[in-house]
């Protein structure tokens, strides 16, 4: 290491680290003592540690699973779902052979210059097409999207066009060429925006806060909000009766920075393991709009 | 009638593409197509009870509202100076951001790019849950360091004048990590040959960074810059909404044509009062993607989305 490296080192660490620092809050805050708080306010360095927050959420937690399960289905279900329609488009999209090649593209690039706004939308699904309150309205609003269909198609560009010739000469249907040709050497490509569209699904708390009254409907995003609004889930009531602790110390504040932990720690581990692909699309995205 | 022979012919010819892709071709019809009709909302006087075709027509009458009312005003300015804010920040933290990493060598540069890049992968709501910890008006972090100090706490979620400085600082720690890899990237794609020859002339680290470096990564300033002038009119919701903690307060600095639309529908269930505003964001929002994609194609055809 050069001498003259130490500014830039110096800077980045500690702007990473400062990156960091709401997390850390919210850890050191959800493992104290509700007096502590009360006293300390949230803080990094608590005076004691405790996990009684997460003992108190765990003691019943079927909202928060029940929410997991919402969540991962409306994920899953979300990215094949949308992969498949994304995919499909966007490779048609890049056959120069194509007849309507370019009424097509027009006509998917035309919604991301131009959209009808919120409102219309929101009649469309709650009103027309009764999907408050189902599961549908959680995932349905997100699988076709203009730039995942740009970025995909950016992919299939670069693929040697004498694979699909030469399929086609042997007279394979253009599903089975897709199918059994284009895809398995897509992998990365259908792997970036496969990420992306999981990221989405599993941040998503807009279409909740539209679509969903349900409790049995809440995804773990918008469970936090209802947590963060009026303190509800967090079994302190049930602290009150069956741990036995005074009112002083059942843990609400606590409690939420414990919740909001449970519900978005996991994925925040995992999604950098996939750094890779997100920063490969966002390179070749964010010039194309 | 060769003409429609032709046609048929064209149609049987592509059919096995136009199948693969018609999933597709349907659900954007459905989503993005028929919402169009949302234009004509704004004309009418929208009522559940008689639903889009039997609400009456209004005419004008709900954009003199809208132009009569404060709000119009506020929304604008919020979304649009809030939105120059963050690009101008944004983009001066995460160019310096990537001009500090391509100083350093590569093994270092992984940890402090997933360190960077770690607030993007959050949602606006937990992001909410980090920063009320620090700015809570009773156990918020700063408060109690203010307090330590001998000073005033401050009432952040009721006093709107901080709050431009705040959600700049916010957008900042979500954006920047992200911006900065995609300035890296675009410096890694330089010709070293630039770098060697300029330090055999003998520049400094300095010299190359304003001499090479930056006009280096002039076009892709350009093209970023001038794509999110083209989004100016639309805020992100869950900043302005999450992150405030829709706090009523904080309106006269906060409160966006997003966060505006959304509360006339949810919360004052004035449809065409949301309608009315969100045609105005539409219509203009055009407006201004037509004219940056314009200028992109004068800067670099090959960035213009058309």
């Amino acid at each position: 290491m050069k001498a003259n490296n130490l500014i830039p080192h110096i800077v980045l660490l500690s702007i990473a680290i400062a990156c960091l620092l709401p997390f850390l809050l919210i850890i050191s805050s959800s493992l104290m003592y509700e007096k502590d708080i009360i006293l300390q306010g949230y803080t990094f360095i608590p005076k004691k540690i405790t996990l009684l927050a997460y003992e108190v959420i765990l003691k019943d937690p079927q909202q928060l699973i029940n929410s997991y399960i919402v969540t991962i289905i409306v994920t899953i279900v979300g990215t094949i779902v949308g992969l498949w329609l994304t995919a499909t488009i966007a490779y048609v999209l890049t056959r120069n052979d194509y007849k309507y090649k370019n009424k097509l593209t027009f006509y998917v690039f035309f919604t991301m210059l131009f959209n009808g706004g919120l409102i219309p939308s929101y009649i469309l699904i709650s009103r027309w097409l009764n999907m408050k309150d189902t599961i549908f309205a959680l995932i349905v609003p997100y699988l076709v999207i203009a730039w995942y269909v740009l970025l995909m198609k950016g992919f299939f560009q670069s693929l040697p066009k004498g694979l699909v010739e030469s399929a086609k000469i042997d007279g394979a249907s253009e599903f089975k060429i897709f199918v059994q040709i284009v895809l398995p050497i897509s992998k990365p490509a259908l792997a970036t925006v496969g990420l992306f569209l999981v990221l989405q699904y599993w941040n998503d708390w807009w279409l909740s806060m539209l679509f969903i009254d349900k409790e049995s409907l809440f995804s773990l995003q918008f469970l936090l909000i209802r947590v963060m609004r009026n303190l509800e889930f967090l079994n302190t009531e049930m602290a009150r009766q069956y741990l036995n602790i005074d009112r002083l110390n059942i843990p609400t504040l606590s409690a939420r920075m414990a919740m909001s932990v449970l519900a978005a720690g996991p994925m925040l581990f995992i999604f950098p393991f996939f750094q890779k692909y997100f920063v490969k699309g966002l390179t070749l995205g964010s010039i194309k709009g | 009638m060769s003409q429609l022979m032709k046609a048929i012919k064209d149609f049987k010819k592509n059919f096995e593409l136009t199948l693969l892709a018609l999933p597709s071709i349907i659900f954007i019809f459905i989503f993005c197509y028929i919402p169009l009709y949302g234009l004509v909302l704004p004309f009418k006087n929208y009522n559940y009870r008689d639903g889009f075709f039997r609400s009456p027509w209004a005419g004008f009458e709900n954009f003199k509202f809208l132009v009569n009312s404060d709000a119009i005003i506020r929304i604008t300015r919020n979304t649009v100076v809030m939105n120059a804010l963050f690009i101008v920040f944004g983009t001066v933290i995460s160019l310096i951001l990537a001009l500090l990493l391509f100083e350093l060598a590569r093994k270092y540069i992984k940890l402090y790019q997933t360190m960077l890049f770690i607030p993007f992968f959050v949602s606006w709501v937990v992001a909410a849950y980090a920063f009320r910890a620090f700015l809570d008006m009773e156990n918020g972090f700063i408060n109690r360091m203010l307090e330590f100090f001998g000073k005033e706490p401050i009432m952040w979620y009721s006093e709107p004048q901080y709050w431009p400085y705040i959600l700049v600082l916010i957008s900042i720690w979500k954006g920047a990590g992200y911006g900065a890899i995609i300035y890296y990237t675009g410096l890694m794609g330089a010709d070293s040959e630039f770098y060697e020859a300029s330090r055999i002339d003998g520049a400094t680290r300095l010299q190359q960074t304003w001499y090479i470096s930056l006009p280096l990564l002039k076009p892709l300033i350009s093209i970023l810059v001038i794509l999110s002038i083209g989004k100016i009119f639309y805020g992100d919701f869950g900043l302005f909404y999450n992150v405030t903690l829709d706090s009523s307060q904080l309106y006269s600095t906060t409160d966006v044509i997003d966060t505006y639309v959304y509360r006339a529908l949810k919360s004052l269930g004035d449809i065409s009062m949301a309608a009315t505003a969100g045609f105005y964001q539409s219509i203009v929002g055009f407006v201004l993607v037509l004219a940056s994609n314009w200028v992109v194609k004068k800067v670099n055809p090959d960035n213009s989305l058309f």
